[in-house]
């Protein structure tokens, strides 16, 4: 009996791993089904914060150098525009269940990045940028229910994403000075 | 011979060896939950990033993979030491993807065809212009549901 269990235990020490997957989960957006004239959707300058990533993983966000430990700051300050600022983006009345009639940010991210990047860069700015969305819902779930997002249930949980969207749209690559 | 015998009778008894199978049994049943069966051979060799924003891959037997990384040592030769996109046991193209794709929905039960993920394991110092082709190769198969494989990384701030 324990030579069997023995002969078991040894299989399946030798043929299995113990790591479990993690990861950023992303949803990529469907290809167009016809080609399109260049879509028409117009989005103001001051909606969109523009983050280039360049071959030697230097960022520029809105123009501007910036290193990736500004950028969590940079991009809650633009969802929340929390001056009203000319510069940041507009935002609208929406009505939201649980908050009522709020104003909602229009804001919507756009990154770029070269050929050249690494990836291990491209996920910091992932990665950053993810954890800007959860602090950003994080505060609004705590002023409200005094829980942390993943706490909530899931029509609270819309509710609050609807609350502070975040939008984050990946441009098609550039090949800027770099072979592939 | 016998005068030898009747010194071993102070000796201890035997430790009981009944409960034996019980334990292994029980370590047995330990590996067989908590494990995963190893899906195939490396031929590349990866050192995944690190981010703290992640989400735990649930549902293993509705994930593939595809691994991007330095060729092994004794590949070299042949496929140099620029990262290469391996799928399944062999190295392969970005214009391979579409296949692969197409036999992993295959493999899979038709009610569960449009729930696969594709986790991608690449190497940290990979170029992204590498990643970027397969994301057009898997948004052209309609593999939409994607993860980027990555390590937990440490808060410092």
């Amino acid at each position: 009996m324990a030579d069997i269990a023995f002969l078991l235990l040894i299989f399946f020490l030798v043929s299995t791993t113990m790591d479990v997957d993690t990861g950023i989960y992303k949803k990529l957006p469907p290809i167009p089904e016809k080609q399109e004239t260049p879509e028409d959707i117009k989005v103001k300058k001051r909606n969109v914060l523009a983050i280039l990533v360049n071959r030697n993983d230097e960022l520029l966000v809105n123009g501007e150098l910036l290193d990736i430990s500004q950028l969590r700051e940079k991009t809650k300050e633009f969802i929340l525009n929390p001056n009203n600022s000319d510069e940041l983006p507009e935002k609208q009345v929406k009505t939201v269940p649980y908050f009522g009639d709020v104003m909602v940010s229009k804001g919507l991210v756009s990154l770029q990045n070269d050929r050249g990047t690494s990836y291990e860069m491209y996920i910091r700015v992932q990665d950053e940028l993810a954890i800007a969305a959860r602090e950003l819902k994080d505060e609004k779930a705590m002023s409200k229910w005094g829980k942390v997002y993943s706490e909530l249930d899931k029509e609270q949980q819309d509710a609050v994403k609807k609350y502070v969207p975040m939008a984050i749209s990946e441009a098609e690559p550039k090949n800027v000075g770099g072979k592939r | 011979m016998s005068k030898f015998r009747k010194e071993g009778g102070k000796e201890l008894p035997e430790i009981s060896t009944a409960s034996l199978p019980d334990i292994v049994f029980m370590l047995l049943f330990f590996f067989m939950v908590s494990t995963t069966m190893r899906d195939v051979e490396l031929n590349v060799s990866y050192l995944q990033p690190q981010a703290k924003e992640l989400t735990k891959l649930e549902k293993k037997d509705l994930v593939s993979n595809i691994h991007v990384g330095v060729p092994l040592r004794k590949y070299q030769k042949t496929f140099g030491t620029e990262s290469r996109i391996q799928l399944n046991d062999q190295f392969a193209t970005v214009d391979d993807i579409q296949s692969f794709i197409a036999s992993e929905r295959e493999a899979r039960k038709e009610e569960l065809r449009n729930k696969l993920t594709t986790s991608l394991k690449v190497d940290r110092y990979t170029k992204m212009g590498i990643i970027v082709d397969i994301k057009q190769e898997l948004r052209k198969a309609s593999a939409l549901k994607l993860n980027y494989s990555a390590l937990q990384g440490a808060d410092e701030n």
